[in-house]
Protein backbone atom coordinates (compact mmCIF):
# COMPACT_ATOMS: atom_id res chain seq x y z
CA UNK A 1 0.00 0.00 0.00
CA UNK A 2 1.36 3.60 -0.36
CA UNK A 3 0.86 6.67 0.84
CA UNK A 4 0.74 10.28 -0.38
CA UNK A 5 1.61 13.52 1.65
CA UNK A 6 0.83 16.93 -0.03
CA UNK A 7 -1.48 19.99 0.33
CA UNK A 8 -4.57 20.75 -0.95
CA UNK A 9 -5.24 24.68 -1.98
CA UNK A 10 -7.74 25.61 0.29
CA UNK A 11 -7.00 27.48 3.43
CA UNK A 12 -9.54 26.00 5.40
CA UNK A 13 -9.17 22.29 4.76
CA UNK A 14 -8.16 20.42 8.21
CA UNK A 15 -5.02 18.21 8.99
CA UNK A 16 -6.64 14.53 7.30
CA UNK A 17 -5.60 10.94 7.22
CA UNK A 18 -7.52 8.70 4.92
CA UNK A 19 -8.03 6.52 1.96
CA UNK A 20 -9.38 8.41 -1.06
CA UNK A 21 -11.63 7.59 -3.98
CA UNK A 22 -12.46 9.57 -6.67
CA UNK A 23 -16.10 10.57 -7.87
CA UNK A 24 -16.48 12.74 -10.96
CA UNK A 25 -14.40 15.74 -10.66
CA UNK A 26 -13.91 15.43 -6.78
CA UNK A 27 -11.59 13.30 -4.75
CA UNK A 28 -12.55 12.70 -1.16
CA UNK A 29 -10.87 11.55 1.70
CA UNK A 30 -13.65 10.49 4.48
CA UNK A 31 -16.07 13.23 4.15
CA UNK A 32 -14.10 15.84 3.15
CA UNK A 33 -14.27 16.81 -0.52
CA UNK A 34 -11.68 18.27 -2.58
CA UNK A 35 -11.60 19.32 -6.87
CA UNK A 36 -9.30 17.42 -8.71
CA UNK A 37 -7.44 19.88 -10.42
CA UNK A 38 -4.04 19.85 -10.14
CA UNK A 39 -2.11 19.44 -7.32
CA UNK A 40 -1.81 16.50 -4.61
CA UNK A 41 -5.30 15.81 -5.66
CA UNK A 42 -4.83 14.78 -9.17
CA UNK A 43 -2.40 13.07 -8.01
CA UNK A 44 -4.50 11.49 -5.38
CA UNK A 45 -7.05 10.79 -8.67
CA UNK A 46 -4.17 9.33 -10.68
CA UNK A 47 -2.82 6.76 -7.94
CA UNK A 48 -6.60 6.05 -7.07
CA UNK A 49 -7.83 5.32 -10.57
CA UNK A 50 -4.55 2.97 -10.93
CA UNK A 51 -5.27 1.08 -7.81
CA UNK A 52 -8.43 0.47 -8.87
CA UNK A 53 -7.78 -0.76 -11.99
CA UNK A 54 -5.64 -3.51 -10.58
CA UNK A 55 -8.35 -4.09 -7.21
CA UNK A 56 -6.18 -2.56 -4.89
CA UNK A 57 -6.90 -0.70 -1.77
CA UNK A 58 -6.45 3.13 -2.68
CA UNK A 59 -3.50 4.87 -1.35
CA UNK A 60 -3.84 6.65 2.18
CA UNK A 61 -3.45 10.50 1.81
CA UNK A 62 -2.45 12.80 4.79
CA UNK A 63 -3.19 16.51 3.67
CA UNK A 64 -3.86 19.63 4.64
CA UNK A 65 -5.25 23.31 3.18
CA UNK A 66 -2.01 25.47 2.18
CA UNK A 67 -2.14 27.95 0.02
CA UNK A 68 1.29 29.24 0.45
CA UNK A 69 1.67 30.44 3.56
CA UNK A 70 2.77 27.18 5.11
CA UNK A 71 1.25 26.67 7.96
CA UNK A 72 -1.05 23.63 6.47
CA UNK A 73 2.65 22.46 5.55
CA UNK A 74 3.62 22.64 8.64
CA UNK A 75 0.88 20.50 10.45
CA UNK A 76 1.53 18.12 7.78
CA UNK A 77 4.68 17.83 8.67
CA UNK A 78 4.67 17.89 12.37
CA UNK A 79 1.85 14.66 12.06
CA UNK A 80 4.11 12.24 10.15
CA UNK A 81 7.07 13.18 12.82
CA UNK A 82 4.57 11.59 15.07
CA UNK A 83 3.08 8.82 13.39
CA UNK A 84 5.00 7.54 10.94
CA UNK A 85 7.49 5.17 13.17
CA UNK A 86 3.55 3.37 13.51
CA UNK A 87 3.11 3.10 9.97
CA UNK A 88 3.70 0.47 7.30
CA UNK A 89 3.52 1.29 3.54
CA UNK A 90 5.77 -0.28 0.54
CA UNK A 91 5.71 3.29 -0.56
CA UNK A 92 5.37 7.11 0.32
CA UNK A 93 4.93 9.38 -2.06
CA UNK A 94 5.92 13.30 -0.96
CA UNK A 95 4.25 16.15 -3.12
CA UNK A 96 3.37 19.93 -2.56
CA UNK A 97 4.38 21.00 0.19
CA UNK A 98 5.98 24.08 1.76
CA UNK A 99 10.18 23.23 1.12
CA UNK A 100 11.36 23.70 4.79
CA UNK A 101 14.88 21.49 5.31
CA UNK A 102 14.66 21.72 9.51
CA UNK A 103 10.84 19.83 9.14
CA UNK A 104 12.04 17.75 5.66
CA UNK A 105 14.42 16.56 7.61
CA UNK A 106 12.54 15.55 11.16
CA UNK A 107 10.32 13.76 8.75
CA UNK A 108 13.10 11.79 7.04
CA UNK A 109 14.10 10.76 10.85
CA UNK A 110 10.67 9.25 11.48
CA UNK A 111 10.92 7.12 8.39
CA UNK A 112 13.91 5.48 9.43
CA UNK A 113 11.78 4.56 12.26
CA UNK A 114 9.56 2.32 10.26
CA UNK A 115 10.15 -0.80 9.93
CA UNK A 116 10.24 -2.05 6.65
CA UNK A 117 11.82 1.24 5.39
CA UNK A 118 9.67 2.57 2.66
CA UNK A 119 10.32 3.52 -0.63
CA UNK A 120 10.79 7.05 -0.56
CA UNK A 121 9.40 9.37 -3.58
CA UNK A 122 9.56 12.91 -3.94
CA UNK A 123 8.20 15.41 -6.50
CA UNK A 124 7.59 19.44 -6.00
CA UNK A 125 7.97 20.66 -3.38
CA UNK A 126 8.96 18.14 -1.07
CA UNK A 127 11.84 17.36 -3.87
CA UNK A 128 13.44 21.07 -3.89
CA UNK A 129 13.33 20.70 0.01
CA UNK A 130 14.89 16.99 -0.01
CA UNK A 131 17.82 18.39 -2.20
CA UNK A 132 18.34 21.56 -0.08
CA UNK A 133 18.56 19.34 3.03
CA UNK A 134 21.67 17.31 1.57
CA UNK A 135 19.65 14.23 1.74
CA UNK A 136 18.57 13.20 -1.84
CA UNK A 137 19.99 9.69 -1.74
CA UNK A 138 17.31 8.97 1.17
CA UNK A 139 14.86 8.47 -1.77
CA UNK A 140 14.02 5.77 -4.28
CA UNK A 141 12.46 8.52 -7.18
CA UNK A 142 12.39 11.95 -8.28
CA UNK A 143 10.84 13.16 -10.79
CA UNK A 144 12.28 16.60 -12.18
CA UNK A 145 11.32 18.23 -15.42
CA UNK A 146 14.27 19.63 -17.28
CA UNK A 147 14.36 23.08 -15.23
CA UNK A 148 13.61 21.38 -11.81
CA UNK A 149 16.97 19.03 -13.17
CA UNK A 150 18.98 22.28 -13.49
CA UNK A 151 18.49 22.88 -10.06
CA UNK A 152 19.60 19.63 -8.92
CA UNK A 153 22.39 19.67 -10.80
CA UNK A 154 23.39 23.07 -9.32
CA UNK A 155 25.26 22.26 -5.88
CA UNK A 156 23.88 26.48 -5.16
CA UNK A 157 20.58 26.76 -6.38
CA UNK A 158 18.48 26.50 -3.36
CA UNK A 159 15.11 26.71 -6.21
CA UNK A 160 14.62 26.25 -9.81
CA UNK A 161 13.90 30.05 -9.33
CA UNK A 162 17.18 30.84 -9.62
CA UNK A 163 19.25 31.06 -12.69
CA UNK A 164 22.76 30.53 -11.72
CA UNK A 165 24.50 28.59 -13.91
CA UNK A 166 21.63 26.84 -15.32
CA UNK A 167 19.08 27.19 -18.31
CA UNK A 168 16.45 26.02 -19.14
CA UNK A 169 15.69 24.03 -22.59
CA UNK A 170 18.80 22.37 -23.14
CA UNK A 171 17.77 18.96 -23.57
CA UNK A 172 21.10 18.02 -25.12
CA UNK A 173 23.06 18.91 -21.85
CA UNK A 174 20.73 16.21 -19.61
CA UNK A 175 23.68 13.81 -19.97
CA UNK A 176 25.51 16.75 -17.97
CA UNK A 177 23.04 17.62 -15.59
CA UNK A 178 22.33 14.31 -14.21
CA UNK A 179 26.10 13.40 -14.20
CA UNK A 180 26.08 17.14 -12.15
CA UNK A 181 23.02 16.24 -10.19
CA UNK A 182 24.83 12.42 -8.84
CA UNK A 183 28.32 14.32 -8.11
CA UNK A 184 27.21 16.13 -6.15
CA UNK A 185 24.57 13.81 -3.84
CA UNK A 186 21.37 15.83 -5.24
CA UNK A 187 19.92 13.25 -6.67
CA UNK A 188 17.45 9.88 -5.74
CA UNK A 189 18.27 6.53 -6.76
CA UNK A 190 16.39 6.90 -9.67
CA UNK A 191 15.76 10.16 -11.78
CA UNK A 192 12.91 9.99 -13.89
CA UNK A 193 13.05 13.40 -16.08
CA UNK A 194 10.39 14.69 -16.99
CA UNK A 195 9.67 16.45 -20.73
CA UNK A 196 8.90 15.58 -24.85
CA UNK A 197 11.05 12.94 -23.77
CA UNK A 198 10.92 10.80 -19.87
CA UNK A 199 14.48 9.57 -19.22
CA UNK A 200 15.12 7.17 -16.25
CA UNK A 201 18.52 7.80 -15.03
CA UNK A 202 20.57 6.34 -12.17
CA UNK A 203 24.50 7.53 -10.83
CA UNK A 204 25.88 5.36 -14.18
CA UNK A 205 24.06 7.87 -17.00
CA UNK A 206 20.75 7.41 -18.78
CA UNK A 207 18.75 3.67 -18.34
CA UNK A 208 15.92 4.37 -20.61
CA UNK A 209 13.61 6.30 -22.57
CA UNK A 210 10.19 7.00 -23.33
CA UNK A 211 9.48 8.88 -25.98
CA UNK A 212 5.93 7.85 -27.37
CA UNK A 213 3.14 8.68 -27.80
CA UNK A 214 3.88 12.62 -28.60
CA UNK A 215 1.19 14.65 -27.16
CA UNK A 216 2.81 18.30 -27.63
CA UNK A 217 -0.30 20.02 -25.66
CA UNK A 218 0.92 18.08 -22.40
CA UNK A 219 3.58 20.23 -21.90
CA UNK A 220 1.51 23.54 -21.29
CA UNK A 221 -1.38 21.37 -19.21
CA UNK A 222 -1.55 21.91 -15.35
CA UNK A 223 -1.16 18.29 -13.35
CA UNK A 224 0.46 15.95 -16.06
CA UNK A 225 3.33 15.29 -13.80
CA UNK A 226 1.37 14.89 -11.17
CA UNK A 227 -0.04 11.77 -13.25
CA UNK A 228 2.86 10.50 -13.92
CA UNK A 229 3.93 10.93 -9.93
CA UNK A 230 0.64 9.40 -8.92
CA UNK A 231 1.40 6.33 -11.12
CA UNK A 232 4.57 5.91 -10.14
CA UNK A 233 3.27 6.06 -6.27
CA UNK A 234 0.37 3.61 -7.11
CA UNK A 235 2.60 0.98 -8.96
CA UNK A 236 5.87 0.75 -6.16
CA UNK A 237 2.44 0.76 -3.92
CA UNK A 238 1.73 -2.45 -5.45
CA UNK A 239 5.56 -3.82 -4.86
CA UNK A 240 7.23 -2.52 -8.32
CA UNK A 241 10.49 -1.81 -7.86
CA UNK A 242 10.50 1.78 -8.62
CA UNK A 243 12.51 1.66 -12.21
CA UNK A 244 9.97 -0.09 -13.43
CA UNK A 245 6.99 2.01 -12.15
CA UNK A 246 9.02 5.05 -13.48
CA UNK A 247 9.03 3.85 -17.07
CA UNK A 248 5.66 2.35 -17.09
CA UNK A 249 4.06 5.38 -15.33
CA UNK A 250 5.85 7.71 -18.31
CA UNK A 251 3.95 5.59 -20.60
CA UNK A 252 1.20 4.61 -19.36
CA UNK A 253 0.96 8.81 -18.72
CA UNK A 254 1.26 9.46 -22.11
CA UNK A 255 -1.16 6.78 -23.37
CA UNK A 256 -3.41 8.64 -21.64
CA UNK A 257 -2.72 12.00 -22.85
CA UNK A 258 -2.61 10.57 -26.20
CA UNK A 259 -6.33 9.50 -25.33
CA UNK A 260 -7.49 12.49 -24.22
CA UNK A 261 -7.17 14.18 -27.35
CA UNK A 262 -5.74 17.41 -25.40
CA UNK A 263 -5.24 20.91 -26.56
CA UNK A 264 -3.15 23.46 -24.19
CA UNK A 265 -6.46 24.48 -22.79
CA UNK A 266 -7.21 21.02 -21.56
CA UNK A 267 -8.25 20.37 -17.54
CA UNK A 268 -5.88 17.50 -16.25
CA UNK A 269 -9.07 15.64 -15.44
CA UNK A 270 -10.15 14.84 -18.89
CA UNK A 271 -6.69 13.20 -18.82
CA UNK A 272 -7.06 11.27 -15.54
CA UNK A 273 -10.01 9.90 -16.48
CA UNK A 274 -8.26 8.16 -19.51
CA UNK A 275 -6.00 6.26 -16.76
CA UNK A 276 -8.16 2.85 -16.89
CA UNK A 277 -8.84 3.18 -20.32
CA UNK A 278 -4.87 3.66 -20.75
CA UNK A 279 -3.71 0.82 -17.93
CA UNK A 280 -5.72 -1.38 -20.15
CA UNK A 281 -4.43 -0.62 -23.07
CA UNK A 282 -0.42 -0.89 -21.75
CA UNK A 283 -0.76 -3.81 -19.99
CA UNK A 284 -2.68 -5.55 -22.40
CA UNK A 285 -0.04 -4.84 -25.31
CA UNK A 286 2.49 -6.01 -23.10
CA UNK B 1 15.72 39.25 5.15
CA UNK B 2 11.94 38.58 6.03
CA UNK B 3 9.73 35.87 7.49
CA UNK B 4 8.25 34.67 4.37
CA UNK B 5 7.86 35.35 0.85
CA UNK B 6 4.61 36.68 1.00
CA UNK B 7 6.49 39.57 2.95
CA UNK B 8 9.50 40.33 0.26
CA UNK B 9 6.56 40.36 -2.43
CA UNK B 10 4.35 43.33 -0.15
CA UNK B 11 7.64 44.65 0.38
CA UNK B 12 9.20 44.99 -3.17
CA UNK B 13 5.58 46.37 -4.15
CA UNK B 14 5.87 49.46 -1.23
CA UNK B 15 9.14 50.08 -2.20
CA UNK B 16 8.29 50.06 -6.00
CA UNK B 17 5.68 52.51 -5.80
CA UNK B 18 8.01 54.63 -3.16
CA UNK B 19 10.41 54.67 -6.56
CA UNK B 20 12.99 52.97 -5.08
CA UNK B 21 15.46 50.75 -7.00
CA UNK B 22 15.57 47.74 -5.12
CA UNK B 23 16.05 44.40 -6.44
CA UNK B 24 14.27 41.06 -5.09
CA UNK B 25 17.48 38.52 -4.83
CA UNK B 26 18.16 34.83 -3.25
CA UNK B 27 20.31 35.00 0.10
CA UNK B 28 24.05 33.93 0.03
CA UNK B 29 23.93 30.31 1.39
CA UNK B 30 24.83 30.88 4.89
CA UNK B 31 21.46 33.38 5.52
CA UNK B 32 19.25 30.91 3.79
CA UNK B 33 16.07 29.09 5.70
CA UNK B 34 14.37 27.72 3.34
CA UNK B 35 13.27 28.88 -0.36
CA UNK B 36 14.07 32.61 0.48
CA UNK B 37 14.28 35.96 -1.19
CA UNK B 38 15.59 39.00 -0.05
CA UNK B 39 15.05 42.46 -1.05
CA UNK B 40 18.78 44.10 -2.27
CA UNK B 41 19.39 48.01 -1.66
CA UNK B 42 22.43 50.32 -1.17
CA UNK B 43 23.37 50.20 2.49
CA UNK B 44 23.38 53.81 2.18
CA UNK B 45 19.75 53.62 1.94
CA UNK B 46 18.96 51.68 4.91
CA UNK B 47 17.18 54.02 7.45
CA UNK B 48 14.85 55.29 4.48
CA UNK B 49 14.35 51.89 3.22
CA UNK B 50 13.28 50.12 6.62
CA UNK B 51 11.02 53.20 8.31
CA UNK B 52 9.30 53.14 4.58
CA UNK B 53 8.68 49.20 5.73
CA UNK B 54 7.88 49.52 9.29
CA UNK B 55 5.64 52.65 7.69
CA UNK B 56 4.01 49.70 5.46
CA UNK B 57 3.63 47.25 8.60
CA UNK B 58 6.50 44.71 6.80
CA UNK B 59 9.49 44.85 9.46
CA UNK B 60 12.21 42.81 8.11
CA UNK B 61 13.99 40.21 10.10
CA UNK B 62 17.19 41.31 9.41
CA UNK B 63 19.35 43.87 7.54
CA UNK B 64 22.77 42.29 6.27
CA UNK B 65 25.84 43.88 4.35
CA UNK B 66 27.39 41.55 1.43
CA UNK B 67 29.58 42.19 -1.25
CA UNK B 68 28.71 39.24 -3.06
CA UNK B 69 26.69 35.70 -3.32
CA UNK B 70 22.75 36.92 -3.80
CA UNK B 71 21.83 35.15 -6.62
CA UNK B 72 20.04 36.03 -9.67
CA UNK B 73 16.44 35.36 -10.12
CA UNK B 74 15.13 34.01 -13.63
CA UNK B 75 14.96 36.45 -16.38
CA UNK B 76 14.52 34.47 -19.46
CA UNK B 77 11.18 33.78 -20.86
CA UNK B 78 10.54 30.91 -22.98
CA UNK B 79 7.35 31.64 -25.27
CA UNK B 80 5.57 28.52 -27.06
CA UNK B 81 3.52 28.83 -29.63
CA UNK B 82 0.58 26.44 -30.42
CA UNK B 83 -1.77 28.26 -33.16
CA UNK B 84 -5.12 29.18 -30.92
CA UNK B 85 -2.76 29.23 -27.65
CA UNK B 86 0.27 30.82 -26.03
CA UNK B 87 2.42 29.64 -22.99
CA UNK B 88 5.15 31.65 -21.04
CA UNK B 89 7.58 30.01 -19.29
CA UNK B 90 9.83 31.63 -16.33
CA UNK B 91 12.33 29.84 -14.34
CA UNK B 92 9.81 26.77 -13.56
CA UNK B 93 6.52 28.35 -14.05
CA UNK B 94 4.06 28.13 -17.23
CA UNK B 95 1.30 30.16 -18.23
CA UNK B 96 -0.88 29.22 -21.53
CA UNK B 97 -3.52 31.72 -22.99
CA UNK B 98 -6.02 31.26 -25.46
CA UNK B 99 -5.42 33.76 -28.06
CA UNK B 100 -8.70 33.99 -29.22
CA UNK B 101 -10.10 35.85 -25.88
CA UNK B 102 -7.23 36.13 -23.72
CA UNK B 103 -8.50 33.67 -21.14
CA UNK B 104 -5.99 32.25 -19.05
CA UNK B 105 -6.61 28.34 -19.74
CA UNK B 106 -4.12 26.58 -17.78
CA UNK B 107 -0.63 26.85 -15.07
CA UNK B 108 1.42 24.29 -14.70
CA UNK B 109 5.15 23.49 -13.06
CA UNK B 110 6.37 24.37 -9.72
CA UNK B 111 6.66 22.70 -6.60
CA UNK B 112 5.28 25.56 -3.76
CA UNK B 113 1.16 24.77 -2.27
CA UNK B 114 0.11 28.10 -3.57
CA UNK B 115 0.83 26.87 -7.30
CA UNK B 116 -2.59 25.60 -7.41
CA UNK B 117 -4.52 27.96 -5.73
CA UNK B 118 -3.15 30.44 -7.95
CA UNK B 119 -4.47 28.27 -10.93
CA UNK B 120 -7.52 28.18 -9.57
CA UNK B 121 -8.04 31.89 -8.75
CA UNK B 122 -6.29 32.70 -12.32
CA UNK B 123 -7.53 30.07 -14.53
CA UNK B 124 -10.84 30.85 -16.58
CA UNK B 125 -10.20 34.53 -16.04
CA UNK B 126 -9.09 36.49 -19.13
CA UNK B 127 -5.99 38.06 -19.03
CA UNK B 128 -6.89 41.43 -17.64
CA UNK B 129 -9.33 40.14 -15.09
CA UNK B 130 -7.02 37.38 -13.23
CA UNK B 131 -5.47 38.64 -9.91
CA UNK B 132 -1.88 39.12 -10.56
CA UNK B 133 0.34 36.49 -8.44
CA UNK B 134 1.88 39.09 -6.58
CA UNK B 135 -1.08 39.98 -4.95
CA UNK B 136 -2.45 36.37 -3.73
CA UNK B 137 0.75 34.45 -3.95
CA UNK B 138 3.45 33.46 -1.18
CA UNK B 139 6.22 31.74 -2.52
CA UNK B 140 9.18 32.00 -5.02
CA UNK B 141 6.87 29.71 -7.47
CA UNK B 142 4.05 32.44 -6.94
CA UNK B 143 6.88 35.24 -7.96
CA UNK B 144 8.46 32.98 -10.87
CA UNK B 145 4.66 32.96 -11.88
CA UNK B 146 3.98 36.78 -11.61
CA UNK B 147 7.21 37.67 -13.68
CA UNK B 148 5.40 34.51 -16.45
CA UNK B 149 2.03 36.60 -16.47
CA UNK B 150 3.79 39.91 -16.71
CA UNK B 151 5.72 38.57 -20.13
CA UNK B 152 2.65 37.22 -21.30
CA UNK B 153 0.44 40.06 -20.39
CA UNK B 154 3.10 42.31 -22.37
CA UNK B 155 2.85 40.45 -25.65
CA UNK B 156 -1.25 39.88 -25.76
CA UNK B 157 -2.34 43.08 -24.14
CA UNK B 158 -1.25 45.92 -25.76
Amino acid sequence: MSAVVGTVPDQDFPLVCGNVRVSEQNLFIDNHCVAVNRGTPALLATAAKACAFFGADPPMAYLAGDIGGGGGSRKVYAYLEQILGQCRYESITFHYIQPDVDWHNRVLFAVEDMHPRPMLIADAGFMYAAKMSGQAAAYAVFTPDMGELAFLADPEAPHPFYTRGFIFHEPHRVKELIASAYVHGNASRYLLVKGKTDIAADENGILNTVSQPVVPAMEAIGGTGDIITGLISAFTGLGKDSLTACIQASAVSRLAGKLADPDPGTRVMDIIEQIPAALKRFFEEK
Amino acid sequence: MFENTSEVIGAENVLKKGGWRIRVMGPPPEIRTGCDLVIEFPLVSELEIVRTLEEAEITPLQVVAVSDGLLEPVNVFFTTDYGEFLMVQAANMKITVDKRDLTVVNISGGGCPDVPYLAAQMVGRRLDQAPEPRSIGHTLCGYALQLAFEEITRKCLP
